[in-house]
């Protein structure tokens, strides 16, 4: 039998998702407030809202954590379903760019 | 009672299919696998392993109403009826409810499921503090039913890849003993997206388990030394 023995790697990821998970769980319902309790709001007053330094740096922290977040989920189902090694690596990269681009979307849309 | 049993006798060349059973017996006081032995005794040709009967070998783990459990400590008078038995899952099955373990037991051996210490052996032999032992409980009764196991998606998913609960069980209850010198080397034969991280956490395990353990837990107390080695 050939010895089997771990990749060694595994824990960050695995660390990531968790502690964004925890991010997640904390910021989107403080944002989810904050935005309903201003409601309802016309166009002037719904840009208002994001007017606050706080509230631009926690989305974009939340995105980032969003971001990762779903680096990790989309990673496993592919390590899961896609065997073939450059179409898994394809969708990785479509996944990364995708990620990548809302963030930079985000960053862009706060602070134009 | 009325049983639905999973029948596969591959050598007849027919496909697997359910069959129904009557069979005239109190439930009263009596197991499962009391059951299934009075059908093999009206026919010979049901086919399922069976050892110790009183829980403890877990030879006799199979699917039974949708829950892997073991049939002799499963109470015929709790069971829904008709009450449906089928092999475990996840594995392949070679007759009726006998499956192939083979791939659960290779998972397991790759944890190296014995004491590695390359110290002298002392006088008399290698002591532990009650605290030191008292780290293994809940984690040395397995008794490799694979009960847990084949009720692990990631399992039925990445047999070949993941090690399993049942595996990482063991593998935890070498890594907790204080005896085992080769906790680094264990925790770098886990440390693996599929070995241990294909484990989601959601607990079909727990709830599979004949013996109450509980696999998550431990799989938790290794990621949290791959962790705590880690940070």
């Amino acid at each position: 039998m050939k010895s089997s023995t771990g990749a060694h790697t595994g824990t960050g990821t695995w660390l990531v998702q968790r502690a964004t998970a925890v991010a997640l769980a904390v910021a989107l319902p403080g944002l989810t407030i904050h935005f309903l309790t201003a409601l309802p709001v016309d166009f002037a007053g719904w840009q208002t809202l994001f007017v606050p330094l706080w509230v631009r740096v926690l989305l974009l922290l939340t995105m980032t954590a969003l971001a990762l977040h779903a680096w990790v989920g989309m990673r496993d189902i592919f390590m899961d379903y896609i065997q073939p090694v450059g179409l898994r690596l394809a969708l990785y990269l479509a996944v990364i760019v995708t990620l990548a681009g809302c963030e930079i979307v985000m960053l862009m849309a706060l602070w134009k | 009672m009325k049983f639905r049993l999973y029948r596969y006798h591959p050598e007849s060349g027919e496909k697997p299919h359910m069959q129904d059973v009557d069979l005239d017996i109190d439930p009263a006081g009596k197991m499962l696998l009391d059951a299934l032995l009075a059908i093999k005794a009206q026919d010979e040709t049901l086919s399922l392993r069976r050892s110790c009967r009183e829980g403890v070998c877990g030879s006799d783990a199979m699917n039974v109403n949708g829950k892997n459990r073991l049939a002799c400590i499963t109470p015929l008078s709790e069971l829904k009826e008709p009450i449906e038995v089928r092999p475990l899952p996840g594995l392949p099955v070679i007759r009726d409810l006998i499956v192939d373990m083979e791939p659960f037991y290779r998972q397991y051996r790759s944890i190296k499921p014995w004491l590695i210490n390359d110290e002298p052996e002392p006088e008399v032999e290698r002591l532990q503090s009650p605290e030191d032992r008292a780290l293994l409980d809940g984690a040395y009764e397995c008794i490799l039913c694979a009960c847990c196991t084949t009720a692990c998606p990631s399992f039925w998913w990445n047999p070949d890849k993941f090690v399993g609960p049942a595996g990482l069980l063991q593998a935890y209850r070498f890594i907790a003993d204080s005896r085992d010198e080769a906790t680094a080397a264990r925790l770098d034969n886990l440390e693996d997206p599929y070995r241990l991280y294909r484990c989601r956490g959601i607990m079909s395990c727990v709830d599979a388990c004949p013996k109450g353990l509980n696999p998550t837990e431990a799989i938790g107390r290794i990621k949290s030394l791959l962790v705590k080695r880690r940070v």
